[in-house]
């Protein structure tokens, strides 16, 4: 076979390289002999028959050029030596050297680790068997939700699962899951682990092999539960038994209840969440019994908690799952609706229509919030190493025309243009390649740095940065381009030269000056204009999160701790909880360096929330238009805890219990929206929880407007009502804290307290302004990120500018000597080199200023507090990169004025 | 001279090149040698076109060599043709042939 043949003669040519030329020698010499022999034959003498034979062949050297060059083996060899001739070069220009690698291997590793990033959150598929085969089922398009949910996605109820389970055609394998945490300490404080409450089908239809032990199966989720075996990963496994082999059989404690080990899954498999990973995955049927007969989400047709995937029967596409399933919803939904919905509810509910889409790459709420950000982040990194390759090219045109005698020279012995460009092209490539090089290896720690950073105590994120071929190729793909961006004009320009021009004495070179000097103009221009894009993104992105840190939410944000003790193991009836609360309540309040405590059920900006509808009037049914408030409750003392001043009425007190007159306080956008009169205080209305109307309650007081559940949100109406008049009161009290006792302190006191009052209580903390801040990562990275960036931009473009002023001030010099003989001060010699660098900056602020407002019009829904098209930002950035700018070129100006005239004129 | 070897387009030479290597081997001075008598000194190619071709010709698998003594009692490369290379030999003139009747039916009746 041909291909083979040619492969092998070409390595041979390459390995055994003295062999093939002597080989190659001897033919030709062999050649020329019978050559000779023939001329002398026909009669010439030795001498003329050895000079017609040399004519005709024409050089036996060029020969031997001419066949090698037939081959492919030497092509690469040619290329080799080019790399080599590059590496000497850059041997001799350290300086340069390091700058163009160090900045190259910048600009590729930021971008290589965005998109290792963005690869890990949407591109990379589960590490699963056949992932195209996923997808998931969820009811399309779902607007408003009535019930409970809890957990990270609660797009289904478990009566709805079962149905589905039951009555779906189209898919092979179907199961549920819903990612939670369990407390698995055996008492005390609570030690929380990442699980998942998984269906039988789980890990059979993912196809999933135990590593250890079995993993859960079909049987293993029948209704009440006989095994109670659990399963648990690999890294969990590690992590908390060493990789102990005895593992399976042992016991382990969840929420205070010994379920077993029965297996553990394999190192590569985290579960069908991107970013997510499980420690512990027991099944659905043990969901009850782990949260207790009062918040079990199971047995309710109201608790939406669960998330069902499945794999498409062969020969089914998606579009026809998701026909099947919205021709079984209406059946579907009129069965599994909610007995105590009230008929907009229920109205709502039977509507819903169920459908199917694909999950190739599992789900995630990770990908949600970080996507566009990413691909942002991805662009604002491709925009630096634009400016970083101008940088270069503008280096490697200054260096071209030094090399022009060179060029020249070159070509005058007999190298083609094409021969040149080439050679220039694999020193670019050199660059290109040793700079992605480090830049990979940057890139792995720099993603590491990014998702540490993203990842945090309570929402613990695990992305597996497995360098891949689609970041491979990513990354080689970028040193080509770079390579291509800032080395292709430099090498054109600079082989564009006559030999006979360039090798005369006075070398001035033929295009020196005009159109070299335009190109490196244009340059220029366009690293502002990036720059300044550059600058406005991280400006509006720093401001963005300056706004959102610094809201007003309405209370004081420092100084809070929430300590939630959960007495649910104590089996407290309902009648005795509220004053065992109010109990701890007091005794909270007690301790030394505590200024103030309540307790509340929803911690504000927890993203958790309660809403109903509000029914006015003390009698009739409720309105047509629902009026929906959220809720807080609440105990005495709740509004000085987080020092929200209370603007009319009265704070809840002591005689606001169980039995006495229910009571309410509102919020001001709740009294402008529904009470419209100045003072809400007095007013009576009735609060719709389902199909159950409460009330009446009597509005006592009025607070001003803070945020519910989170910062960006706006002016919500709410209403607040005593704990202590709840009518299912809670087996937990979350007390807020105001204090300014150091930490740790507060929190063995709380814990000391709790022990004090039952050591059988499960206590946990949240520290109130790391929580808001937690919730503030996304914001704060973009900021850090695009002012990284835009720092960086500046530098570069700053750069480049001082090289070309530099480089036009050296350029006219003469023309400055001469100025100055006929006598220019210094002034104007400075005015004129400034000139020169204002119609740059001109332009390119001009364009950059266009290119901003495109570019921030991208990022507008990330955006707080702010416009896309900020004047004042916009400004901002152009005045801080005009001042830079400026004072980068007053250096050469002020060089060139302090020139001495007569050296000036004698230099040509 | 007439060196007309320039005006040979690339795969006209690899044609005559595997022609003269139907009947028998021959060395790099041979092929050159019996280019020009058959072509009744029409051809003369310069080894600077030749050896270029020989090399090419062999990575595409149309040639074989070895190393032999020749006339003059020193070693010399010979060139055969492999079975790839008679196929190619025979395509090649075939679509040769269809070419220049078409061009002698042009000339021939252009007025």
């Amino acid at each position: 076979m041909p291909i083979w043949k040619n492969l092998f003669t070409g390595l041979r040519g390459l390995f055994r390289k003295r062999k093939v030329e002597q080989e190659l020698d001897e033919e030709l010499r062999d050649f020329l002999n019978k050559s000779i022999a023939e001329n002398m034959r026909s009669g010439m003498t030795r001498e003329e028959a050895h000079r017609a034979s040399r004519l005709e062949m024409g050089g036996v050297e060029a020969v031997k050029e001419n066949v090698r060059s037939a081959g492919w083996e030497t092509h690469l060899e040619t290329l080799w030596s080019d790399l080599r001739f590059g590496a000497r070069l850059l041997r001799f220009n350290p300086v340069f050297a390091g700058a163009a690698i160090l900045s190259l291997a910048l600009g590729i590793g930021a971008n290589t680790a965005i998109f290792q990033l963005l690869d890990a959150v949407r591109l990379r598929t589960l590490p699963v068997r056949n992932p195209q085969e996923l997808v998931s089922v969820r009811i399309d398009q779902r607007h408003g939700m009535s019930g409970r949910s809890r957990g990270r996605y609660s797009e289904l109820t478990y009566a709805m699962w079962e149905q589905i389970r039951g009555q779906q055609r189209g898919l092979s394998g179907i199961f549920a899951f819903s990612p939670t945490e369990f407390n698995v300490s055996p008492s005390g404080e609570i030690h929380n682990v990442q699980a998942l409450w998984v269906s039988g089908e789980f890990f059979e239809t993912l196809g999933v092999e135990p590593a250890l032990g079995r993993l859960l199966a079909p049987a293993d989720d029948k209704p009440s539960c006989a095994s109670s075996g659990i399963v648990i990963s690999n890294s969990f496994w590690q992590h908390e038994y060493g990789g102990d082999r005895t593992v399976v059989g042992r016991s382990l404690n969840i929420n205070r209840r010994p379920f077993q080990i029965i297996g553990v899954t394999p190192p590569e498999f985290y579960g069908v969440e991107m970013g997510r990973y499980f420690d512990i995955a027991a099944p659905l049927c043990a969901e009850p019994v782990v949260d207790g007969a009062e918040d079990a989400m199971l047995p309710r047709r109201d608790s939406w908690w669960l998330v069902a995937m499945g794999r498409l029967n062969p020969g089914w596409t998606t579009e026809r799952a998701s026909a099947q399933l919205r021709a079984i919803s209406p059946g579907l939904f009129e069965a599994t609706l909610p007995p105590d919905f009230n008929p907009a509810q229920a109205k709502r509910y039977l509507a819903y229509r169920l459908g199917a889409f694909p999950a190739d790459t599992g789900v995630s709420d990770l990908r949600a919030d970080y996507e566009s950000p990413l691909w942002l982040m991805l662009g604002l990194a491709a925009l630096v190493l634009i400016i970083a390759s101008a940088n270069l090219a503008n280096l490697l045109l200054a260096r071209a025309s030094a090399r022009e005698k060179e060029m020249g020279m070159r070509m005058a012995v007999g190298a083609s243009r094409w021969r040149l460009i080439r050679q220039l092209l694999a020193e670019s490539l050199l660059l290109a390649g040793i700079g992605a090089f480090l830049g990979a290896l940057l890139a792995r720690s720099l993603s590491q740095v990014l998702v540490a950073s993203l990842s945090t105590q309570s929402n613990p994120l695990f992305v597996d940065l497995g360098t891949d071929w689609r970041v491979l190729g990513f990354t080689i793909s970028l040193a080509f381009l770079t390579c291509i961006l800032f080395g292709l004009a430099p090498a054109l320009r600079a082989t564009n030269v006559t030999p006979s021009l360039v090798l005369k004495e006075s070398g001035r070179g033929t295009t020196d000056g005009r159109s070299r000097f335009g190109l490196r103009r244009i340059l220029v221009v366009s690293q502002i204009a990036l720059s300044l894009t550059l600058l406005v993104g991280a400006l509006l992105f720093s401001r963005s999160l300056g706004k959102l840190a610094t809201v007003d939410a309405g209370f004081q944000r420092d100084g809070i701790l929430a300590a939630d003790i959960d007495f649910t193991a104590l089996n407290l009836p309902l009648d005795q909880r509220i004053s065992f609360a109010r109990e701890l309540l007091d005794r909270v309040r007690a301790i030394p360096g505590v200024d103030s405590a309540a307790i509340t059920r929803i911690l504000p900006l927890s993203g958790n929330g309660e809403a109903h509808d509000i029914v006015f009037g003390v009698s009739g049914p409720p309105q047509e238009e629902s009026a929906v408030a959220v809720f807080h409750r609440v105990s005495p003392a709740f509004f000085r805890t987080l020092r929200t001043p209370v603007i009319a009425g009265r704070d809840f007190d002591e005689h606001d219990v169980a039995g006495s007159p229910l009571v309410a306080i509102v919020n001001e956008s709740f009294a402008r929206k529904f009470i419209k009169k100045g003072n809400p205080v007095g007013t009576l209305l009735r609060v719709r929880r389902m199909s159950t109307i409460f009330g009446p309650y009597q509005i006592v007081g009025l607070v001003k407007d803070t945020k519910y559940a989170d910062l960006r949100e706006t002016a919500q109406e709410i209403m607040y009502t005593p704990v202590a008049q709840l009518d299912r009161p809670d087996a937990d009290a979350q007390i807020l804290i105001r204090s300014n006792a150091p930490l740790p302190v507060l929190i063995s006191s709380v814990k000391s307290v709790a022990n004090g009052a039952n050591p059988n209580m499960d206590v946990s903390f949240v520290v109130f302004h790391q929580m808001i801040e937690e919730g503030l990562l996304r914001d704060r990275l973009m900021a850090r990120l695009s002012g990284f960036f835009g720092i960086l931009a500046i530098l570069l473009a700053v750069i480049g500018l001082y090289g070309v002023i530099s480089y036009m001030v050296a350029r006219r010099r003469n023309e400055i000597g001469i100025r100055m003989s006929l006598g220019a001060g210094r002034r104007s010699i400075i005015a004129l080199v400034l000139r020169e660098s204002f119609w740059l900056l001109s332009i390119g602020l001009t364009v950059g200023i266009v290119l901003a407002l495109a570019v921030s019009s991208a990022a507008a829904s990330l955006l707080f507090g702010l416009k896309a098209h900020d004047a004042e930002t916009l400004i901002t950035a152009t005045v801080i990169l005009a001042v830079i700018a400026l004072a980068a070129s007053y250096i050469p100006a002020l060089r060139a004025s302090k020139l001495d005239p007569l050296e000036a004129l004698r230099h040509e | 001279m007439t060196d007309t070897s320039a005006t040979l387009v690339q795969g006209t030479l690899d044609m005559l090149i595997l022609k003269t290597l139907a009947l028998e081997p021959l060395h790099g001075w041979g092929i050159s040698q019996r280019i020009q008598q058959l072509s009744h000194g029409v051809f003369e190619v310069n080894p600077g076109s030749l050896f270029p071709a020989f090399r090419r010709l062999e990575r595409a698998g149309l040639l074989d060599c070895e190393w032999r003594t020749s006339e003059n009692n020193r070693r010399a490369k010979y060139y055969s043709l492999t079975k790839a290379g008679r196929q190619k030999l025979r395509s090649e003139t075939k679509e040769w042939e269809r070419q220049v009747a078409a061009i002698a039916r042009i000339l021939q009746t252009a007025s």
